[in-house]
């Protein structure tokens, strides 16, 4: 029988790793939107498991909208980066110290 | 342990098993490759949840559109990734205290303070896709527009980041052939007349002429 703790669990290891996963690559930018995607996966786990045990289809549709945001965040985010590579040369995040911030 | 566990265990591992190869990987393709085995994975598991139109569509959108989006993007781009991988080793080990601190935090809250009964299985009659639906363009059909606005808004942000007008395109403005005046392209000019001169001995006689008479003819 699977429980809400079995999606929870499996859904906040999976967010742990993507945060070492942000740390690990910190320079690629790649890699970090990819961590990001992961994420909002594990996010996802968690809304369609409570979706379940609640027996409330509002989880769902909540998951719904977030992927199309989600797709529309990363088709911006990759034009983004391929205009950053574009006028640099380079997706190192050191390197993006325009704003000295 | 039911078959549904079993098979919970089994994507479980392969989610877990994915993502740390995603994240650890050194060629960012790899890494692509991985993510998209994550999503199939959790495809499976919102499957066992009984969200099976949000598993086909996570495999359709996501699989299918994004991460295509991001293998371009990875491949398109030539980039040095040994620069890339430098301070891995140097971030390691807060990488891993901090996801094992976290991930510890998390799970601690979760087995000890959130129980909730398990709810029966639906029967074959049951259409998740047809319910979704039945909310979805009655309860939420104004969140509805606005998801697809926000994915307008989407087509037209990454068009226009992306497009760059190429200095060596010869392609011609209509609207700037439209404009064109006479004035733009006729210049009048008011000179003496010339009388044509005698051919000169010599092979090269009729080009001799060709300056004055094209002089005459503005």
């Amino acid at each position: 029988m699977i429980t809400l703790e079995h999606y929870l669990v499996l859904a906040a290891l999976l967010f742990s790793i993507s945060v070492a996963g942000i740390f690990l690559n910190r320079k690629n930018v790649i890699v970090l939107l990819m961590c990001i995607e992961l994420m909002m996966l594990a996010v996802n786990i968690n809304f369609i498991a409570f979706s379940f045990f609640l027996q409330d289809l509002a989880g769902q549709v909540f998951v719904f909208f977030i992927l199309t945001v989600a797709a529309a965040e990363a088709a911006i985010g990759l034009a983004i980066l391929v205009l950053l590579f574009r006028n640099r040369g380079t997706i190192n995040v050191q390197d993006m110290d325009a704003m000295k911030g | 342990m039911t078959f549904e566990l079993v098979l919970f265990y089994l994507f479980g591992a392969i989610l877990l098993g994915g993502a740390l190869a995603m994240i650890s990987v050194r060629n960012p393709v790899h890494a692509a490759l991985f993510l998209v085995l994550c999503f199939v994975a959790a495809a499976a598991l919102w499957l066992l949840a009984e969200a099976e139109f949000l598993g086909i569509v996570l495999v359709l959108v996501y699989v299918g559109a994004v991460m295509v989006l991001f293998l371009f993007v990875v491949m398109m781009l030539d980039i040095n990734l040994a620069k890339l991988r430098e301070g891995f080793t140097e971030y390691l080990p807060v990488g891993i205290v901090v996801a094992l601190a976290m991930a510890t935090v998390l799970v601690l809250v979760i087995t000890r303070y959130i129980t909730m009964d398990v709810p029966e299985r639906a029967g074959p009659e049951y259409a998740n896709t047809e319910a979704l639906g039945a909310i979805l363009y009655t309860e939420y059909v104004y969140p509805f527009e606005i998801a697809a606005v926000i994915l307008l808004v989407a087509i037209i942000a990454a068009i226009s980041l992306t497009m760059r007008k190429r200095p060596d395109n010869k392609s011609i403005d209509p609207g700037k052939q439209m404009a064109v005046s006479r004035e733009g392209r006729v210049r009048m000019v008011t000179m003496a007349s010339e009388k044509k001169k005698a051919p000169r001995r010599g092979g090269q006689g009729s080009g001799a002429d060709a300056p004055g008479s094209k002089d005459e003819s503005k």
